[in-house]
């Protein structure tokens, strides 16, 4: 009782731990990221080992089976997520950082700068950035993981620029921001004290969508077969079990596995973002 | 209202310009050597290796300035020129492309006009009825977030290798030739059960939704609770919000078109469906660098035309932009 009374002091926090969708996203979150994080170290082989015959079935003593090479699945699995979650946080960050730039300095700026980058957000728009993707990584004979969430961070940010922009235009002509504008404080400074930490709810749901979005992307990007040129992810072991045929011959446990972790995955983000939501806007709140 | 077309006509040109100037710079100044790198390929047969060189200095203009280069390329985008394709050696890109066209657009067209109709209509129903809202939600919400090549892949297990009904590859039988016959179409229909579904799905979920939110947003607005205390229906209050629900579904339906296409080359991949997205994996796949770029630009185009076509929609079902019309005139 005690413990519920302190809490509530900090009324954010007290309905999240209070909104099922939040905790039941948080779960499955970290439940994959600590998959990722410490399974590498309980796994036997490395991914590309070949750690005994091909074409095995899921059992006790290896969790996921193996592919047509007598690869382990799982330690692939694990491998794979440690890099999903990297490229998610870096690709989503990149993402969220160039958005809220150019959200802030049009929405704030106005004028000329605004008709201009919001031309630019708007071309990127509807540009398919992901078929630029394809084709800068198509001419790339080599690629890193971190240059893979970078291209992701740099063509991901245009909605966020926009939704941010307009959130910046209702709050610019506020009094408080008007009184910081007298007291001549620096651009940067009322950007960041007035405008940003009045939405900083919404920073946070952004990144979190960004962060899906981010490993969207780059599972379809390794897919395709332009991911990193060296180690694993979840994306690499399903082109392969594609190239393979491991749906016609029913190895659901390649095919299908790294897909369904990867959705969950995703999954569990919207719900973190739909509760947030929820416990941000009083008005969503189920009482 | 031609004032509305106008804008977005000029963001269209100059997208479409920045598309094909991105489409002409990268092969310049990527770093490697397209070019030496498609050569090496060829190193066993010196004839070709000498005739695709000079080929290849010509095709790209390569001894030119880089302006001049730049504008050849215009030049031979007008003339539908998009260069001669490497790994379906001689087969113009532009025919390859054109033939993929058509099976991109009989699959997407029908998957998204359906799943928008079907994911507004269910997320209407759930924003209501709560007790339907709490079951079906996070079954939308797991839709929505798997990639659209799982989505392929599971449907692929599960409708073609554990119940097999389904065929698992190909737009019809390797026994037909195309033609309009009643037996090909048929054939082709049920090849293209599997594809249309995996796009259905996921993109239901997505719709779905977008649509409850906004109609929760819709109900809680003033204009509902003033209705509501006049005493008007339920339903004629469902229907209203209905209507301005769909309005950002529509422009949702807009932002998403790029998703979507590129969405849909994956799942093409999967089912081997002689589509775009197959052609440019393959294209990727052989490094054939023409054909990629022809590929890009296409895609671009698609998605440029999608848009154009969701703008008109929109004037015609937002009355705010009509009026603006009549206003003009």
């Amino acid at each position: 009782m005690n413990f519920i009374d302190r809490l509530k002091k900090y009324e954010y926090l007290y309905f999240a731990l209070k909104n099922k969708k939040v905790i039941v996203g948080i779960i499955m979150f970290l439940f994959f990221l600590l998959l990722g994080i410490l399974g590498p170290y309980f796994t036997k082989y490395n991914p590309l080992d070949f750690a005994g015959p091909g074409y095995l079935k899921p059992s006790l003593k290896r969790l996921l089976g193996t592919d047509i090479f007598g690869h382990d699945i799982f330690t692939q699995l694990v491998y794979g997520l440690k890099s999903s979650y990297f490229v998610g946080f870096l690709g989503g960050f990149i993402a969220t950082f160039i958005g809220l730039f150019i959200g802030f300095l049009s929405g704030y700026k106005g004028g000329f700068t605004d008709e201009g980058l919001m031309m630019v957000t708007n071309i990127m728009l509807v540009i398919p950035t992901l078929a630029v993707l394809i084709i800068i990584a198509a001419y790339l004979p080599y690629r890193g993981m971190t240059f893979e969430a970078i291209i992701i961070g740099f063509t991901n940010w245009p909605w966020t620029a926009r939704a941010i922009r307009s959130m910046t235009l209702s709050i610019k002509n506020k009094d408080f921001v008007n009184l910081s504008r007298i007291s001549a404080l620096p651009t940067r400074r009322i950007v960041v004290e007035d405008i940003a930490s009045n939405m900083f709810s919404y920073i946070f749901m952004v990144f979190i969508l960004q962060f899906a979005g981010a490993v969207l992307s780059a599972v379809t990007l390794d897919f395709i077969g332009l991911g990193p040129t060296k180690g694993i992810s979840l994306g690499l072991i399903m082109q392969v079990a594609r190239d393979w045929n491991a749906v016609q011959l029913g190895m659901w446990w390649w095919a299908i596995i790294p897909g369904l972790v990867i959705t969950l995955l995703v999954a569990s983000l919207y719900f973190i973002n739909t509760g947030l939501d929820e416990v941000f806007n009083p008005k969503l709140r189920e009482t | 209202m031609i004032r509305y077309l106008k804008r977005k006509i000029l963001i269209y040109v100059i997208t479409f310009f920045v598309a094909v100037s991105i489409d002409w710079a990268i092969p310049r100044f990527m770093p490697g050597n397209p070019i030496s790198l498609l050569l090496s390929r060829f190193s066993g047969l010196p004839d070709a290796a000498q005739k695709l060189n000079t080929y290849f200095t010509q095709a790209f203009g390569l001894d030119k300035p880089l302006w001049v280069q730049y504008v050849n390329f215009w030049k031979a985008l007008f003339r539908g020129d998009l260069g001669v394709s490497i790994f379906l050696y001689p087969r113009p890109v532009i025919d390859i492309i054109k033939t993929s066209l058509i099976y991109d657009i009989l699959l997407l067209v029908p998957a998204i006009i359906v799943s928008w109709i079907v994911g507004n209509k269910l997320g209407a129903i759930a924003a209501v009825n709560k007790k339907i809202d709490t079951k079906v939600m996070p079954l939308f919400y797991f839709l929505t977030s798997s990639p659209y090549f799982w989505m392929a892949m599971l449907m692929a297990w599960f409708l073609g290798f554990v119940v097999p009904i389904f065929p698992l590859s190909g737009a019809y039988s390797y026994t037909m030739t195309p033609s309009f016959s009643l037996s090909f179409i048929i054939d082709f229909l049920y090849h293209l059960i599997l594809p249309f579904l995996s796009l259905f799905l996921v993109m239901l979920g997505g719709w779905a939704i977008g649509m409850r939110n906004m109609i929760i947003y819709e109900l809680g607005s003033n204009y509902s609770k003033y209705m509501e205390a006049l005493g008007a229906r339920d339903k004629l209050i469902r229907r209203y919000a209905f209507r301005n629900a769909v309005l950002p579904q529509v422009t949702g339906l807009a932002l998403q078109l790029g998703i979507i296409i590129l969405g849909s080359l994956t799942t093409e991949s999967v089912f081997s469906y002689p589509g775009l997205g197959f052609t440019l994996l393959q294209a990727i796949q052989n490094q054939d660098y023409f054909l990629i770029q022809g590929c890009f630009l296409f895609i671009v185009i698609m998605v440029l035309a999608g848009n154009f076509i969701v703008d008109i929609i929109y004037i015609f079902i937002d009355p705010r932009i009509r009026h603006s019309y009549v206003e003009e005139g």
